[in-house]
């Protein structure tokens, strides 16, 4: 079953003029080139358009809407391979409005909405992202004072957040830890590179950093995020798909070879045609994980459909992007052939919160 | 209806299909029309479909006048459910019940209706279809099995493949040429209700990779058959055939109802990894199968999610007709890689084949056998994929 709200599709048309008018390929590269931390003049015109507060309640100054209703943002986003802050910052306030107290939600939610950006570090330095697997720790410090000690890594945009927020352990049980940026050591973010030239990924070493008791979330949702970050990344790969998609077809009716266009040739025409029916059921899978995530309150239901989502859209986007290079010929082998950036984008989505492969593995527990 | 009756009607059919399933036989059944390969198979369906039409659940919205029901068409919608939710067996007329018998009550004569309707139900009379031809596989428009008009009878020159129950069938839908002037292939073929009684008609039957048989090539030779058994008028053949698979795809409604093939659905190949051993062990257990089991779950599930998107038009995307022209590729090679993964979950008892040993009979075995005729049939996946690339994607022809 697949519902989409009237919310859904409005924001679908207005993210999809916007982002094709605001990053045509030409753009994605400038981007790429001066290797900004943020565009602020793009960023201010996002906030603009009201999307950072989609999913911020009515009473903290967003729009209230659920987290599914940004899935074609994030679609439309990624079809044009563009990468900003709204990814992370989105779930930050997904993990405020899941787990924050009402003081921490009443101090950062209607910043946020207002283009505050907010991030999570979830992935520590052994790239485990996954609850038992968390090492970073609070330490008492004496009386009431704790310390923050641990290394994170592929945290978006934490060289330009106003806030952090940080999984970790306290006594052995995991919580959520808040950080305004003004309190990180200096030298504790570090540029990262990533496989993904449009993305900003930083690492983050904590070391004895002081925490005081209400930067504490008092909820505890762990697996929540993880899937709404699964949820979000696979709209952008399922954007991702059709844009790759679109390389190849322009390519393939063009080009020619022994006189004849690329296209003719069933071992071009067949591929193509599998990467569309790839791209085809991604999209489904996306649409159904958002109705699922909307609509349903049993939490394995949801888990199954937003790891179905993930796996189908990390297998066909990365083998896209793959075909894609390949397809080009000569070209597909240089740094000007747009087909990189699509396999590019289609490996860091894939490996972040886990490949189709480790989507598998959790789906055969959850399914049989 | 309203939701009672409905609720009513269900379980009646429901209990009258526990009551009266028959008995699995000592014989491995076929599990689509297209597979009746031996006497003792036809005359335990036919005798199935006998006992659900006098039960009145086929043709349930057809016109009492011929033999129908004149329900309303939910009522067999539910008859159809609670048939495949039971897991009954199919009726083998299929070719009568859901092309020829819609298209007759569409647009034959009131001699037509008189004549064949009741008997379709009744499956007193077997119908085939004459499309395909040895040389010109899907290119139902080329066909050029000759129909010559000599006084009041057609004669018939030429051969037909892919006859499913040939052998069975008293009357043949048969698209032949009356001509080859004409602005195009298309205009000179004529569509026929034609008598397989006719001499000079000789059904033969193909064996099949399977070891079994099935379908025909059907042979002509002087075969004269009525002038006024030809469908619409002489050169209109296309149009009627073009009507005839709106039929077969279910594109419009119509049908008599009654399963036409057993389901088959991951659920069930889900079921046998519980079940079938590798190395001693349930197939589940198995890390490696159970990864191939959820990526087969993952493709079936995504069909029909794509099926569940298509209903969505704001959805649509950059290419609107994918998901409605893929359906049959889709479907095909899905059957096909369940089918083959069925014989693997049984380890070295997947060498098998039908006999006693084997599991279920060797069902799984010859179902993936059979399965390539869903992906040859009706247009290999390969000329799907063709179609897919130049109409959906754009690409240039091969």
């Amino acid at each position: 079953m697949i519902r989409f709200s009237d919310e859904q599709a409005m924001l679908l048309d207005t993210a999809r003029e916007f982002c094709q008018k605001q990053s045509p390929i030409a753009e994605v590269r400038r981007v790429i080139e001066a290797g900004q931390p943020l565009d602020a003049t793009l960023w201010q015109t996002m906030i603009d358009l009201g999307w950072l507060g989609v999913t911020i309640p009515e009473a903290f100054g967003g729009l209230g809407l659920d987290l599914a209703d940004t899935v074609p943002i994030f679609e439309a986003m990624g079809s044009q391979l563009l990468a900003t802050p709204l990814l992370a910052t989105t779930l930050a306030a997904q993990v405020l409005i899941t787990n924050g107290s009402e003081a921490q939600k009443n101090q950062w939610l209607p910043k946020i909405a207002a283009g505050q950006i907010a991030t999570i570090a979830l992935t520590e330095a052994n790239g485990s992202w996954e609850t038992d697997q968390i090492t970073t720790h609070l330490t008492q410090a004496g009386s009431g004072e704790m310390t923050l000690t641990g290394s994170k890594t592929f945290v978006l945009d934490a060289g330009v957040a106003d806030v952090i927020l940080v999984s970790a352990l306290r006594d052995g049980a995991l919580c959520w830890c808040l950080i305004d940026a003004s309190e990180i050591p200096e030298g504790a973010i570090q540029r990262e590179v990533v496989i993904d030239e449009t993305r900003r990924s930083y690492s983050l070493t904590l070391s004895d950093v002081p925490i005081r008791a209400d930067q504490i979330l008092p909820g505890t949702a762990f697996q929540k995020i993880e899937l709404a970050a699964m949820l979000l990344i696979t709209a952008e790969m399922s954007g991702g798909l059709e844009g790759v998609l679109a390389v190849i077809v322009g390519y393939l009716n063009t080009r020619k070879q022994f006189d004849k266009l690329i296209g003719s040739y069933q071992a071009m025409k067949h591929p193509t045609v599998d990467i569309l029916m790839g791209a085809e059921m991604t999209r489904s899978y996306l649409y159904h994980a958002a109705t699922v995530w909307r609509d349903e309150t049993d939490e394995a239901v949801i888990e199954a459909a937003v790891r179905m989502a993930k796996c189908c859209a990390s297998e066909h986007f990365s083998e896209a992007g793959d075909r894609g290079i390949q397809f080009h010929g000569g070209f597909g082998f240089t740094y000007e052939c747009d087909a990189q950036l699509f396999l590019r984008r289609a490996l860091w989505s894939q490996y972040q919160f886990g490949d189709d492969r480790h989507q598998r593995q959790k789906l055969g527990a959850l399914l049989f | 209806m309203n939701e009672n009756e409905i609720n009513e009607f269900r379980s009646d059919v429901r209990a009258w299909l526990n009551e009266n399933k028959p008995a699995t036989p000592s014989f491995l059944l076929p599990e689509t029309f297209m597979e009746v390969g031996t006497d003792q198979q036809f005359e335990f369906l036919r005798r199935w479909q006998q006992t659900v039409y006098e039960a009145g659940y086929l043709g349930m919205s057809w016109p009492e006048a011929y033999g129908g029901g004149g329900q309303p068409q939910v009522m067999q919608d539910i008859v159809n459910q609670e048939m495949a939710a039971q897991r009954v067996p199919f009726v083998p007329n299929t070719i009568g019940l859901n092309w020829a018998g819609p298209l007759i009550l569409d647009m034959g004569s009131e001699a037509d209706k008189q004549r064949y309707v009741k008997n379709i139900l009744s499956a007193e009379d077997i119908w085939c279809q004459g499309f395909s031809e040895p040389d010109h596989g899907s290119d139902l428009g080329n066909a050029q099995v000759r129909a010559v008009k000599d006084g009041d009878e057609y004669v018939i020159n030429g051969s037909k493949i892919w006859t499913s129950l040939g052998s069975y069938a008293k009357y043949m839908i048969l698209i032949a040429r009356t001509s080859n002037e004409g602005p195009n292939k298309y205009a000179g073929l004529s569509f026929f209700l034609a008598p397989m009684t006719a001499p000079g008609i000789e059904p033969t039957p193909i064996k099949k990779l399977t070891g079994e048989f099935g379908f025909c090539q059907t042979y002509f030779t002087d075969a004269r058959i009525p002038a006024d058994c030809m469908l619409g008028n002489e050169g209109e053949g296309w149009s009627v055939a073009m009507k005839t698979l709106m039929y077969e795809r279910g594109a419009v409604g119509g049908q008599a109802g009654g399963l036409s093939m057993m389901d088959l659905n991951i659920n069930d190949i889900i079921e046998l990894a519980r079940r079938a051993t590798r190395n001693g062990q349930p197939a589940i257990d198995d890390p490696l199968t159970r990864d191939e089991l959820v990526k087969l779950v993952l493709e079936a599930k995504g069909n029909a999610l794509m099926g569940s998107r298509a209903r969505v038009p704001a959805l649509g995307g950059t290419y609107p007709t994918a998901v409605a022209m893929s359906g049959k590729l889709r479907s095909s090679e899905l059957k096909r890689k369940m089918t083959r993964f069925a014989v693997s979950l049984q380890g070295a008892n997947g060498a098998r084949y039908i006999s006693d040993d084997a599991l279920d009979g060797g069902k799984w075995q010859r179902s993936y056998l059979n399965s390539f005729s869903g992906t040859i049939g009706g247009g290999t996946t390969q000329i799907q994929k063709n179609i897919l690339g130049e109409r959906v994607l754009g690409l240039p022809k091969s």
